[in-house]
């Protein structure tokens, strides 16, 4: 039996909008073992309560989401690494946080503790007195011959995201990067426990400064229907509207971005320009440049300001103008040779990561959660998503100038037919779980939750960047050391998504 | 004729007479002076290194937004650096995570006297949102000392800018 049906035969329990399939310990171990036959079945995410433990999958062949619980028995869980690599980080996670055990895992190092919290398993109904955790932290080991190690960070020398990259190189060349992350860990799940969704939407707009917006809809819309409720319509158009000025704005940056690390001042300066505009505009229609806290559960938080759309207009209009000259910028010579095979991510690793945005896309994994069903409004707006196959940074440019493109022609589409219900409904005090996603600038984010009499019993976050640390550590290998910082940039990584 | 009065000088010594001693306030007022308007014209210029303790990334859009063409933060005598050892200013976004204490107790050491620490966004400044959390120490200053506060969620690049501006202006006078 493949892994997919075994979950889908399971005893299920109510989950919306898809069950939750509760497995035996035999049942999730035969489903462990039956994952490397079934590629097409992508793990997104792994998470723990107090009592089980969760599996989110996507089946990408089916277009279809299963979710997986088992028990825990005596403080573990069969793991899932030995059939999925990306398991391993979740498995990690899972046990700094809960204390949950992945017998059998591939990796049983600490992963977001680094042994500077007050308690071991913050998350445990009683936290551990601390025995656990280590600085210095182990790294996987590289043996040979004329080998050096090159640390990096957590403190780069950029404006960027905490994190450390222990770089194994041979000469110019790396033979193995490792990524440590964690050093952003907020508590955030932590934070949002016992609260109702509308004080925690505040946690859910900061998970990812550059995808606030998304997260803020996978968010609303996982407790939207864990309620079995839903945001009028205007405030669905509004919401997307927002996404769509989100993806332009996050993939004006990561081009600038990009053109910066390859020094090509003349594209970074033009992107930074655009990316004001936007972010301006947004800030007139909505008060805030990132929207952040804009959208709440059960809709949004203010209407559009009078003036609002026209300003949106104007600025996608200068927008518009440009691109062709950024496609000119980008194919112009210098720029195009440096990107073009450099950080190639094949079309394998990709399925096997559940690679998503202008990462998976460029590589020639399809998915895009707005294409997903009953994502309102985009099911009634044609979203064309570009794919390329090259997987190199050139490819994920390019892809994101013709995402651009089409979100341009989304917010016109949009803005020019706003429903006129109201912007928000108020969400009842119940109990249930629900599930939502959005599609970010950099990938498809979920959001799970439990809520009991109105209040958050518990919650999960996928941030993409979940699938992009571990796909970097296979692209970089074998690359030059002077492409990292390229490679990084057109990935467009970040640690607080995922270290939470 | 010469050898003369070779042997003459050899003898009696050169014409000119010893030097007396300075008078020590003028030139301790003139180099007080040079060094005001020294300061004054070219002491216009900060370095500064931003450290990520914790940030969910939404200040650092309005950082890299600072060195945007439309903000043009360079016209200013103000540029980011890449070390803390090049630095005057310790930029600090993110309510100050336990797992980062260290790493940024380590950059404020590594930077060379005077230096300055800048939190900007709410969490550097109280820990923001996430102030109460377990993993989070509630902004920068129990670690290390904060000279100006920049608040917003995030604060807008003008914000910042009138900020590290207002700093320009203090150092260039002190």
């Amino acid at each position: 039996m493949t892994a997919s049906s075994l979950i889908r035969n399971a005893r299920s329990e109510p989950c919306r909008p898809w069950p939750r399939h509760v497995l035996s310990h035999d049942e999730w171990s035969r489903m462990a073992a039956s994952l490397v036959e079934e590629p097409t079945l992508a793990l997104l995410a792994i998470w723990a309560d107090t009592v089980q433990v969760h599996a989110l999958l996507l089946d990408d062949a089916a277009h279809a989401v299963l979710v997986a619980s088992t028990d825990i028995v005596a403080g573990t869980y069969p793991a899932l690494s030995p059939g999925r690599p990306l398991a391993a980080w979740f498995e990690r996670l899972v046990r700094d946080l809960w204390g949950h055990a992945a017998s059998g895992g591939l990796d049983q190092r600490p992963w977001l503790d680094h042994g500077h919290w007050p308690h071991a398993h913050p998350m445990a109904p009683r936290p551990a007195p601390y025995g656990g955790a280590s600085e210095p932290p182990e790294f996987l080991t590289v043996a040979g011959e004329g080998l050096h190690q090159v640390p990096l960070g957590p403190v780069h020398g950029g404006i960027d995201a905490a994190s450390h990259l222990r770089l194994t190189a041979r000469g110019e060349t790396i033979v193995r990067l490792e990524a440590r992350l964690g050093y952003t860990h907020k508590g955030t799940l932590a934070l949002m426990r016992g609260k109702s969704p509308r004080t925690s939407a505040r946690f859910a707009a900061r998970l990812a400064g550059e995808s606030t917006i998304a997260h803020s809809i996978a968010f609303a819309r996982a407790a939207e229907a864990a309620l079995a409720t839903e945001a009028p319509r205007r405030a669905a158009a509004l919401r997307a509207v927002m996404a769509e000025i989100e993806r332009i704005a996050g993939h004006l940056g990561d081009l600038g971005a990009v053109a910066d690390a390859a020094g090509f001042a003349i594209l970074s300066a033009r992107c930074g320009r655009l990316r004001e505009a936007v972010n301006r505009s947004a800030g007139i229609a909505f008060g805030h440049r990132l929207m952040m806290d804009c959208v709440v559960p059960g809709g949004i938080v203010a209407d559009i300001a009078p003036g609002g759309s026209e300003a949106i207009q104007r600025a996608l209009l200068g927008l518009a103008a440009e691109l062709p000259e950024l496609e000119r910028l980008h194919d112009a010579g210098v720029l195009i040779e440096r990107l073009s095979g450099c950080g190639t991510l094949p079309l394998g690793p990709a399925l096997a990561f559940a690679a998503g945005g202008p990462v998976g896309r460029a590589a020639g994994r399809s998915f895009d959660a707005r294409r997903f069903h009953g994502y309102a409004p985009y099911d009634g707006l044609g979203v064309v998503v570009p794919v390329l196959t090259e997987g190199d940074c050139d490819a994920r440019a390019r892809l994101r100038l013709a995402e651009i493109a089409e979100s341009i022609r989304l917010l016109h589409a949009l803005l020019n037919t706003l429903p006129a219900d109201g912007v928000s409904v108020p969400l009842p005090a119940e109990s249930g779980d629900g599930i939502g996603c959005a599609e970010g600038c950099r990938g498809d984010i979920w959001h799970w939750l439990r809520l009991d009499h109105g209040q958050i019993a518990s919650v999960f976050v996928r941030d993409p960047a979940w699938a992009h640390w571990p796909l970097l550590e296979t692209v970089a290998r074998g690359s030059a050391v002077a492409d990292l910082p390229l490679v990084k940039a057109s990935f467009g990584l970040t640690s607080s998504g995922v270290d939470l | 004729m010469v050898w003369r009065r070779i042997a003459h000088t050899l003898r009696e010594g050169p014409s000119a007479e010893p030097p007396g001693p300075l008078d020590i306030e003028t030139i301790a007022s003139l180099a007080g002076r040079l060094e005001a308007a020294a300061q004054a014209r070219l002491g216009r210029g900060l370095a500064i290194m931003h450290v990520d303790t914790g940030s969910c990334g939404g200040c650092e859009l309005e950082l890299r937004a600072l060195a945007n063409i439309v903000y043009d933060l360079e016209r200013f005598g103000l540029c980011f650096v890449a070390s803390p050892r090049h630095a005057d200013v310790l930029l600090v976004t993110g309510p100050l995570t336990r797992n980062l204490v260290e790493a940024l107790r380590q950059a404020r050491v590594a930077m060379p006297d005077p230096k300055w620490v800048v939190a900007v966004g709410d969490c550097a400044v109280d820990g923001g949102v996430f102030k109460g959390s377990y993993a989070v120490m509630g902004g920068i200053d129990p670690a290390i000392p904060v000279d100006l506060t920049i608040s917003g969620c995030p604060p807008a690049p003008e914000r910042i800018l009138a900020g590290l501006r207002a700093l320009l202006e203090a150092n260039a006078r002190s």
